[in-house]
């Protein structure tokens, strides 16, 4: 279950110091977990291309920053999460929430969102995987840890 | 008489004292004539508009260093929202907005709103308690000392001359090189 404590826990477990975010209908309802876990510093942006140069600075200043934002955001951001990913070269991780993933599954929405999250990281070069309802947050604390392991950026889309 | 940018950085430079000094456009081109120091990080190749992210997760990591941004007027537009970021997160931070009035290193064009943008009261707008706007070197001189010291967040908004027939300007080094020699400088 991604649940705000849960989530929290493996973002401690990570080593992670900094989230930076702007939550969607999904990811805000870590605000609290994430709020009251003094280990961790919530950092709010106004807006997605932001997050990704805060999450930079703080990097190049020696912390372990993540990126949570939802897959609008992501296409706002490209061009920062390019620089960052690919001039910078910086293994920053991110976690995306994904707007109607399991509506688009049924063919209820005529959200495009969905359309476009998967070949949207493909294009941008990001390894990702996807967690769903089946999922836990140790698989969120898999994925960093093998992206830092491997000193390369990463990804989590989580369906909602 | 506006002054020169060259003029304008100058005067940061007797003040930065060991702050990080983040750079981008027309300033990553003349920073590299007056400093050589490896707690300066030329932000190119950049995204545009986020200097001053960059710059305040840097403040936010390396709290005993504090930061200088040199940002232009188009850059600044291009982001006007990390301003309220700025205010929400306190840092020492100190973003100096060099407005000639111009996308300079695109060949001289107008930006929207050229001529009629107080930056500074956007930024007290945002949130900003310490804001200051110099229009002359002697003004700029004058003030300095203040502007560039204290708690920030800071925003600083110089009226500089634009240079004609600018070219996007380049790294003093690859980004790789800037940032083991960053890191090397800030021990980590």
């Amino acid at each position: 279950m991604l649940d705000g404590p849960s989530i929290t826990a493996a973002l401690i477990r990570s080593d992670i110091t900094h989230v930076v975010w702007i939550p969607d209908s999904e990811l805000g309802t870590w605000d609290a977990a994430l709020s009251a876990e003094k280990r961790l510093t919530l950092l709010r942006v106004c807006r997605e291309g932001e997050a990704f140069a805060l999450a930079a600075g703080l990097h190049l200043g020696g912390k372990k920053p993540i990126v949570m934002i939802q897959c609008t955001g992501l296409f706002e951001a490209g061009d920062a999460l390019r620089n960052v990913l690919h001039d910078m070269n910086l293994p920053l991780f991110m976690v995306v929430g994904v707007r109607s993933y399991y509506l688009h599954q049924q063919g209820k929405t005529a959200d495009t969102c969905p359309i476009f999250a998967e070949p949207i990281m493909r294009a941008w070069q990001i390894p990702y995987v996807v967690l769903d309802k089946n999922h836990s947050a140790d698989d969120l604390a898999a994925a960093i840890q093998q992206s830092h392991a491997a000193k390369r950026a990463g990804a989590v889309l989580i369906a909602e | 008489m506006l002054m020169t940018q060259r003029q304008a950085l100058e005067v940061v430079l007797a003040r930065r004292g060991e702050r990080i000094v983040v750079t981008t456009m027309s300033s990553a081109g003349l920073w590299p004539q007056l400093s050589q120091s490896p707690l300066d990080f030329a932000y190119i190749p950049s995204a545009m508009g986020h200097a001053p992210s960059l710059g305040l997760g840097l403040a936010l990591a390396q709290p005993e260093h504090g930061v200088i941004v040199l940002n232009g007027d188009g850059c600044a537009l291009m982001s006007l929202g990390n301003l309220v970021t700025l205010a929400h997160h306190p840092a020492r931070i100190y973003v100096v907005i060099l407005d000639n009035g111009q996308y300079e290193v695109t060949g001289g064009q107008a930006h929207a709103g050229v001529g009629h943008v107080d930056y500074a009261m956007i930024a007290r707008g945002a949130g900003i308690k310490r804001t200051y706007a110099f229009a002359t070197l002697a003004e700029w001189q004058a003030g300095a000392r203040e502007a560039l010291s204290g708690v920030g967040p800071v925003v600083i908004h110089l009226k500089v001359e634009a240079l004609p027939n600018q070219k996007t300007p380049k790294a003093p080094c690859p980004m790789s090189e800037q940032i083991r020699r960053l890191q090397e400088a800030l021990g980590v």
